[in-house]
């Protein structure tokens, strides 16, 4: 997000307007009025420079002390142990195991997510009556609060009763047991994470109408096929949108927690897969239910570290592979 | 006071967010090709369509279904039921402290709408029309923060909410929003940066104190951005699994939000856990938690497409 929205940053704080100098005392009046300015800007912005130093400055440096203690609770007292937690978390098969989950999952889940969101965006971008009422009924889902999409997906994907088995089977498809053979499992949270493509959907339908349409006449009148447009035309000029989904995409991936607790985790009966258990819901056992806060603050950091190199890998390719309209040739 | 400069336009207001109530824009068909061929595209396109807008309303029209189902239909995929149970949205109130939590759920939700809205303008409009040193470093270090994992600071902001003294209590879920969220104050940012300066100068001159130029000029004018964050939060705040889950977890289920209460209903009426499988009391729950954000998303569509779509033209 940053990186894209730098430009805008850049633009919005504009050069000072060349000060009027009419003499010594009109320049002095100046100079109090501009610090009267900045005062007022400070006291404006105070409340996010608060939220800022408690919730993220102080919050995320008491992680990193944390994550060097052994955290007692109930007694509110931090016991130095140096590198112990990190070397535990080296130690710990779940740790890769589930860092492997999520990987797995958001590689999975990110260009899938894109891909179907393209596809529709595509398909609306052409409709003349109706894109309206399709858009509103893609969207519902999104609207949807995640605890009854997952109620709801909980039985669609039951292996045996479920409605998409059922539907599979029309076509004579016997359908797996979504939710308890390990290698459906992801695939099952992918499904229910497609139902709720919209947002994404509406932020390319948006780039969709922005590219000039001059573009697809003069390439038509060239004789390019439609498909040639649409990788030669639509997908470099929405080249940087897609590149902004990915990023925010791979993030949201890489923290996947809401639907794997649900479906999986909400109570220990045995039925917690080991497939299901990404990284955010093992962060999640060790600090809330085993409570084991020092553990916990170093997968946090662990997984902060991992999400910062893996969006700086992102932002390194992006530089090569994405046009942005007016900063090249 | 010729030389004042006026104000950038956004690309946010100028790069068009979608309108609900604007028809879509269809590139030009190709010259070359024939007209039938023309017709049968379009038919494929909205078959397509169709075909995929039912596969999207198929889990909604499902859940209405389980929800009028007696206990042994509720796993039948029928999306007519065969027998009628209205007695399961009376009952539902008995069975689950449903009550309490939707009070819950819309206390800390317009709670945290309210004060995000406020707080965020606010903020936003310092970032936006005050001119003072190191501001573009510190809207800088806003714009990062966006990025920050929210998993990374959950540990520790669980403990700053304990040593306040606010555990136990819903105070972690709303309070917060007092200081501002960060893409919120780039979005009413942007709408503030279109407003023109000139009118905030002769303002001044008039002797309009500068709290007076955010609530008489700069607030009123970007209402509309006002609106989206305020719905936003609103189904954020209302959707929230994590945060009740993990500081109302503890405390007895009438404290619980609407989300965390239907997943507590899922595990103890679930026969594993010693329940007796019904199920449609969970999906009344269900349908009664999504109707309040299908409510929101009918009168607020505009704001939310809009919001969602500037969300990623800031490239």
């Amino acid at each position: 997000m940053a990186v894209t929205a730098a430009p805008t940053a850049a633009a919005g704080t504009s050069a000072e307007p060349p000060a009027t100098r009419v003499g010594r005392p009109a320049g002095r009046r100046r100079s109090v009025a501009a610090r009267r300015e900045a005062l007022a800007g400070y006291a404006f912005i105070l409340p996010w420079v608060a939220g800022f130093l408690i919730f993220t400055v102080v919050s995320m440096s008491w992680s990193a002390v944390l994550s060097f203690t052994n955290y007692d609770l109930s007694t509110n007292t931090a016991e130095p142990v140096g590198f112990e937690n990190y070397r535990l978390l080296a130690e710990d098969p779940k740790v890769l195991m589930s860092l492997g989950n999520t990987f797995f999952y958001a590689l999975l889940a990110v260009p899938l997510e894109i891909a179907v969101a393209l596809a529709l965006a595509s398909l609306l971008n052409g409709v003349r009556r109706g894109a309206g009422f399709f858009r509103t009924v893609f969207y519902l889902p999104k609207m949807t609060p995640t605890v009854a999409t997952a109620s709801i997906f909980l039985l669609l994907l039951n292996g045996n009763t479920g409605a998409i088995n059922s539907f599979l089977s029309w076509f004579g498809i016997q359908g797996p047991q979504w939710l308890v053979d390990p290698p459906w499992v992801k695939p099952s949270i992918v499904i229910m994470s497609l139902w709720g493509v919209a947002g994404s959907m509406v932020i390319l339908l948006a780039a969709l109408q922005n590219v000039p349409r001059e573009l697809y006449e003069a390439a038509s009148v060239d004789g390019a096929s439609k498909l040639r447009q649409f990788f030669s035309i639509t997908v470099p000029m929405i080249s940087s949108t897609l590149f902004f989904l990915v990023i925010v995409n791979t993030i949201a991936a890489l923290q996947v927690f809401d639907q794997a607790y649900l479906l999986f985790f909400r109570d220990n009966n045995g039925n917690n897969p080991d497939a299901a258990l990404f990284f955010g819901v093992y962060l999640y056992q060790a600090a809330f239910q085993q409570f084991n806060f020092g553990l916990a603050a170093a997968m946090a950091w662990l997984l902060f570290v991992i999400i910062l190199v893996i969006t700086g890998i992102q932002l390194k390719l992006g530089d090569r592979l994405v046009y942005y309209e007016g900063s090249r040739q | 006071m010729s030389t004042l400069p006026v104000s950038q336009p956004s690309r946010l207001a100028v790069a068009a967010p979608v309108r609900a109530d604007r028809p879509i824009v269809v590139p030009a068909p190709a010259p070359t090709s024939g007209g039938a061929l023309r017709r049968v595209g379009r038919i494929v396109r909205l078959l397509l369509l169709a075909g995929v807008a039912a596969a999207f309303l198929y889990p909604l029209a499902w859940l209405l279904a389980a929800s009028l189902k007696p206990r042994g239909e509720v796993f039948d995929n029928r999306l007519i039921p065969q027998t009628v149970v209205w007695e399961n949205y009376v009952q539902v109130w008995d069975q689950l402290p449903l009550l309490a939590w939707i009070a819950n759920s819309i206390g800390i939700a317009l709670a945290s709408a309210t004060l995000v809205t406020l707080s965020s303008s606010i903020v936003a409009f310092g970032f936006a029309y005050f001119r003072f040193p190191a501001k573009n470093f510190l809207f800088g270090l806003l714009l990062a923060s966006m990025m920050l994992p929210g998993a990374v600071t959950l540990v520790p902001n669980y403990l700053i909410w304990k040593s306040l003294g606010f555990l136990g209590t819903n105070v972690p879920l709303w309070g917060g929003t007092l200081f501002g969220s960060a893409f919120y104050i780039f979005l009413m940012r942007q709408f503030y940066l279109s407003v023109p300066r000139e009118l905030f100068e002769a303002a001044r001159i008039d002797g309009c104190s500068y709290f007076g130029l955010f609530r008489r000029i700069a607030f009123p004018l970007a209402l509309p951005s006002a609106v989206i964050v305020f719905l936003f939060e609103f189904q954020a705040s209302w959707n929230n699994f994590v945060a009740p889950l993990i500081y109302l977890n503890f405390g007895t289920p009438e404290q619980y939000t609407v989300p965390l209460g239907i997943a507590y209903a899922m595990t103890t009426f679930s026969p594993t856990a010693g329940g007796h499988g019904d199920y449609q009391y969970v999906m009344v729950a269900s349908l009664l938690v999504t109707l309040p954000m299908l409510v929101i998303f009918a009168f607020g569509q505009r704001y939310f497409i809009e919001g969602i779509a500037s969300a990623g033209l800031k490239g």
